[in-house]
Formats: structure tokens, C-alpha cells, sequence
């Protein structure tokens, strides 16, 4: 009996830490079969010429990932200047002003916010957001444009991004202690310079991270973007352009990366790329997460 | 100055306040859309026919083959995430217990591997599927999700069982059971609203996604009977049928999204209230 117990302890054990430490080799794994895959485009050019050169021609075989990176960057950073304040502002008033009814109301609204898929973001994207871009946004700024644009997406990616933001944002605002506010409160502050002087400054860097944080979840969105940013390769720094972010080329052109040599692997290496570059954001801003917490 | 603040005061409050009410209205806003247009075109036939003449052309039939998919693939992933995942929070929770360090390292790793996004996992599946040789299948979908889903179901599991007090698992061992036993017969039970939480969450998570099954699963117009067949997902039914030139096949669009949006509110709501009801009888 003792024996079976004992048994039974270490084959489930086993099967505990072999299950944990697939998971925690995911990351490094998945990263290693990608760069195997990449590895014949290392060998035709360098890694700076690859992320540099904006030359896209798969069938001559020349591959310049610019276009891509400089359009994920300009989506992303358009949908955040969208979504921070709008994050910042709820988020204070979530934590300091709102009614616990207002509370509870909110929370399975960032719930579905969250939950729903990107699909149903990129659809009422192309139902909604699309139409007022290209036939009252640009007429009434004198623009020509078909509604498929970088401010789209930039629109629906800020919409995607903020519930996600936000909760990351009213963790942190709860961490700060009350009795600092209460002291300011005491010395005549009104709850407004309390927020701004005491809750802001206190959690900076929090804030910092939250928003690290909905800038890599932005730069790795795909399917709705996507439907919405027109995916033309082009650099532009004009919003009313179609722009062409790097999960998109992975996404449009899995159909025939087998039939053009070495395409494969220029989608592989962009997939590694995009890897690499959220993993590191994560890690980093993850970790001053962490101190803010256990401080 | 007195004056002054009082003013600065009400206008953020107000901007906030704005803010706060205005994503109510962005949420009631896309769903009220996603509604009007999915229930006119939601019929009967949608969710009992597979579309007929291709999902790209023909204009007749419904989704079921999607629908079919989506619940194939969500299941199958789910399942699989629950046999990696739970064993591996209660790990952390149980056998680690006394290692807080340890904890917190994987904790953080955990939290890092949730940001990778979706069309990174899709990418990895392919590559995986191309070196044994598969074709775009229900079971190769099902692998990518699972590993999709299983940080989810890993963290989301662990952040209820870390706030069970450690005297509980003290007694247990004082009593003599082994760590596996106060693994699945205790904690696994103290946490069972969690347990719960994550895996509701993880199926959302796994019926919604779209970039990873885009690789692994394709499309097809048949429902799948083995797992070796290609499967239509719901996702996929309406991104490639919105592209359409008919409009009979962007209604099967309309009608596959308000489906999935259905699905996606009973299952966020159907969380929020088993977890609450299953943390009541817990020690506190």
C-alpha cells in the first residue's frame, strides 16, 4: 500500500516537472526551429542588410524586411498614442473616483473587450472604421483615400490594445499604498493633485512597463490589422496610406512561400524577428513590473 | 489658486470619467454591430448546412463545417492544455512551495511567454508540420493552439492556488499524505474556481484565434471526421468569406461572427460566475 502511494507520487511527479519544463522551454525552442528555418537567408545576405534594405522582390530573390518593420512601427505607435491617454485617464478613475457599482460593471466589460478575437475587431473594423476613414475622415481633411489606411489600423489595434493596458494599469494603481494618498489628502491636496503628485509619481514605473507591455501585444497583432491596413509594400509616413506590418506578410503569403525559393524562409525569418523583438520587450518590462510589485 | 485646483480637479474628473464610459460605449458599440448585421443573416441553415459551390463563390448553404472545426479544435486544445498545464501549476504551488525565488523566475517567464503573439505560434506550427511531413490537419491545429493555450491555462490556474495559505498544505503533510495527494486532492480542490477560470478562459482564447490556425488547420468545406483532415475553423470563415465578391457569401461572414461572439460572451460571463460561485467555500 505505502508502496503504490510512493509509486504513484513519483510517476505523477515526473509528469509534473516534465509538463513545466516543456512549457518553460517553449520560448527557446520555438525560437531555435525558426532560426533553423532562417538559416538559408543568413547565408545569401547579412542580418543588417535584411532588416535595412527595403528592397522586396522574393522572385529575384532579394528580401528587404524595411517596409514591413517600418509600417509595424508606425501602426503600433499610432495606436498608442490613441490608446494611452484613454488607458491613463480610466485607469485613475477606475482606482480613485469611480463607484464599487461602476467597478463591477467594468470589469466583465474589459472581460469581452479582451476576450473577443481579433477577427471580430478586424470585421467591425472594415464595417465601421474603414468606411469613416476613407469617406469622412479623408474628404473632410482634403485626402484621397480608400479607407484601408495605417490610421485604421492604428484605430482598431488602439481598441484591441486598451482593456488589455488598462488592467495591467489598475493592478498597479491598487499597489500603491493609501496612506500616501491619505497623507496629501490631510495636507489640503485636492484628489486630483493626490493622483498626480502622489498615485502617478508612485507608479511610474509601472506605468512605463504597462504601457512597454500594450506596445508588444500591438506590434504582434495580426488578423485585424491586417483586414484593415491595406497591405501594400510602401514606406510612407502618411496615416492615409496603406501600410504593410510584418504579421501580415507572414499571414498573406503562407500560400506560396513553398513554390518561390528561399521565400520560406524569409517568413520564417520574419516570424523570428517578431519573436524576438516581443520576448525581449516582455522580459524587460515584465521584470520592472515585478520590482514595482514586491517593492 | 484656491479656485484653480478646483477647476483642474473637475475637468479630469470629467476627462476620466469620459474615458472610463467611453469604452462601455466602444464595447456596446461593436457588439451592437456585430449583431445587427450577424442576426439578419443568421438562419437556420447557417448553423445546420456546409456551404455549397465553394466557400468563396457559392452562395448557398451555412457554416456548420466552421463551427464543427472551431469545437473540434477547442476541445482537442483545451484537453491537451489541461494535461500540461494543471500538473505544471500545482508544481509550482505544491513542490516549490518553499521556493519563492524559484517561483517568481517562472512566474515571470511564464507572464513573457503569454505576450508572444499568435502568428508567432502559427509560424512554429508550420515548421513543426513540415518536419514530419503532415498537410494542414485537425490535429496539427489542435497542437498549435494547445501550446498557444497552455501559459493561459498555467497562469491563470497558479493565480488562484497561490493565494490558498500555506498552513493548509502544512496540515495535509502532517497528516501524512504525499505531495501528489495534497497536489490533486487538496489544492487542486481549494483552487478549483480557478481551475475553472483558466480553462473557460483558454477555450475563448483557443475558439477565437485566427493567425495560428491559419497555417496549421486550412480549409476546407467539409466537416472533418479524422484528425488528419484539414478543418474550417470560425475565424477563418470570416476573414476569407468577408473578402468575397458575393454578398451571399459575406452574409455567411455576418452569421459566423455574430456565432463566435455568442460563444465568447457565454463563455467570459459563464467564468466570472463559476469562479465566484466555486471561491465561496473556500478556507479563507
Amino acid at each position: 500500500m505505502i508502496l503504490r502511494r510512493f509509486l504513484f507520487d513519483r510517476i505523477t511527479e515526473t509528469w509534473m516537472v516534465t509538463a513545466l519544463v516543456t512549457i518553460l522551454l517553449l520560448p527557446l525552442i520555438i525560437g531555435i526551429a525558426l532560426y533553423l528555418k532562417a538559416l538559408p537567408l543568413f547565408e545569401i545576405q547579412n542580418l543588417p542588410h535584411l532588416i535595412g534594405s527595403s528592397e522586396w522582390l522574393p522572385t529575384d530573390g532579394k528580401f528587404g524586411f524595411w517596409p514591413f518593420i517600418n509600417s509595424s512601427m508606425y501602426v503600433t505607435v499610432l495606436s498608442f498614442i490613441f490608446a494611452a491617454p484613454v488607458c491613463l485617464l480610466a485607469g485613475i478613475y477606475l482606482t480613485q473616483f469611480a463607484s464599487k457599482n461602476l467597478v463591477r460593471i467594468m470589469q466583465p466589460v474589459m472581460d469581452i473587450l479582451a476576450g473577443l478575437p481579433s477577427v471580430i475587431y478586424g470585421m467591425w473594423g472594415i464595417l465601421i472604421i474603414v468606411p469613416f476613414v476613407g469617406n469622412v475622415l479623408a474628404p473632410f481633411l482634403n485626402i484621397n483615400s480608400s479607407g484601408y489606411t495605417m490610421l485604421a489600423g492604428g484605430i482598431v489595434l488602439a481598441v484591441m490594445c486598451i482593456p488589455y493596458m488598462l488592467n495591467m494599469l489598475i493592478e498597479i494603481f491598487n499597489t500603491v499604498p493609501i496612506g500616501l494618498k491619505e497623507a496629501s489628502l490631510s495636507m489640503g491636496a485636492t484628489f486630483w493633485q493626490a493622483v498626480k503628485h502622489v498615485v502617478i509619481r508612485k507608479s511610474y514605473p509601472g506605468i512605463i512597463s504597462a504601457y512597454g507591455l500594450g506596445l508588444a501585444k500591438a506590434f504582434g497583432e495580426t488578423l485585424a490589422v491586417m483586414m484593415v491596413v491595406g497591405n501594400r509594400v510602401q514606406i510612407t509616413h502618411n496615416p492615409f496610406k496603406a501600410g504593410y506590418p510584418l504579421p501580415a506578410l507572414i499571414a498573406n503569403n503562407y500560400g506560396e512561400m513553398l513554390s518561390i525559393p528561399m521565400y520560406d524562409s524569409a517568413l520564417m525569418f520574419a516570424a523570428l524577428l517578431l519573436l524576438v523583438i516581443i520576448l525581449i520587450i516582455n522580459l524587460v518590462f515584465r521584470y520592472f513590473i515585478y520590482k514595482t510589485k514586491t517593492r | 489658486m484656491n479656485r484653480r485646483k478646483i477647476i483642474e480637479e473637475n475637468i479630469f474628473k470629467f476627462l476620466s470619467g469620459f474615458a472610463t464610459y467611453s469604452l462601455i460605449a466602444i464595447l456596446a458599440f461593436i457588439i451592437i454591430i456585430i449583431f445587427v448585421k450577424g442576426f439578419n443573416s443568421l438562419s437556420l441553415d447557417m448553423v445546420i448546412k456546409t456551404p455549397k459551390g465553394g466557400y468563396y463563390y457559392g452562395g448557398e448553404g451555412g457554416v456548420l463545417n466552421a463551427i464543427i472545426g472551431s469545437l473540434d479544435i477547442a476541445f482537442g486544445a483545451t484537453f491537451i492544455a489541461i494535461l500540461i498545464g494543471m500538473p505544471a501549476a500545482l508544481y509550482i504551488n505544491v513542490h516549490l512551495i518553499r521556493y519563492k525565488r524559484i517561483q517568481n523566475t517562472i512566474r515571470y517567464l511564464l507572464d513573457a511567454l503569454w505576450g508572444i503573439p499568435s502568428i508567432v505560434y502559427g509560424a512554429f506550427g508550420f515548421t513543426l508540420m513540415l518536419f514530419f511531413g503532415m498537410n494542414a490537419s485537425l490535429i496539427a491545429g489542435i497542437i498549435t493552439i494547445a501550446l498557444l493555450i497552455t501559459p493561459i491555462v498555467v497562469r491563470t490556474f497558479d493565480e488562484v492556488l497561490s493565494t490558498i495559505p500555506i498552513g493548509l498544505y502544512e496540515a495535509t503533510l502532517a497528516l501524512g499524505s504525499t505531495k501528489t495527494e495534497t497536489a490533486f486532492k487538496i489544492m487542486f480542490k481549494q483552487g478549483f474556481s480557478g481551475f475553472i477560470t483558466a480553462v473557460l478562459l483558454a477555450f475563448g482564447r483557443g475558439i477565437g484565434d485566427a493567425a495560428s490556425v491559419l497555417f496549421t488547420a486550412g480549409y476546407t468545406d467539409l466537416i472533418p471526421l479524422y484528425l488528419n483532415e484539414p478543418a474550417a475553423t470560425l475565424p477563418l470563415a470570416i476573414f476569407f468569406q468577408l473578402g468575397s465578391p458575393i454578398p451571399e457569401v459575406r452574409e455567411r461572414a455576418f452569421a459566423a461572427a455574430a456565432i463566435l461572439t455568442i460563444i465568447i460572451l457565454i463563455i467570459s460571463l459563464t467564468a466570472r460566475y463559476l469562479s465566484k460561485r466555486y471561491s465561496k467555500s473556500n478556507l479563507k
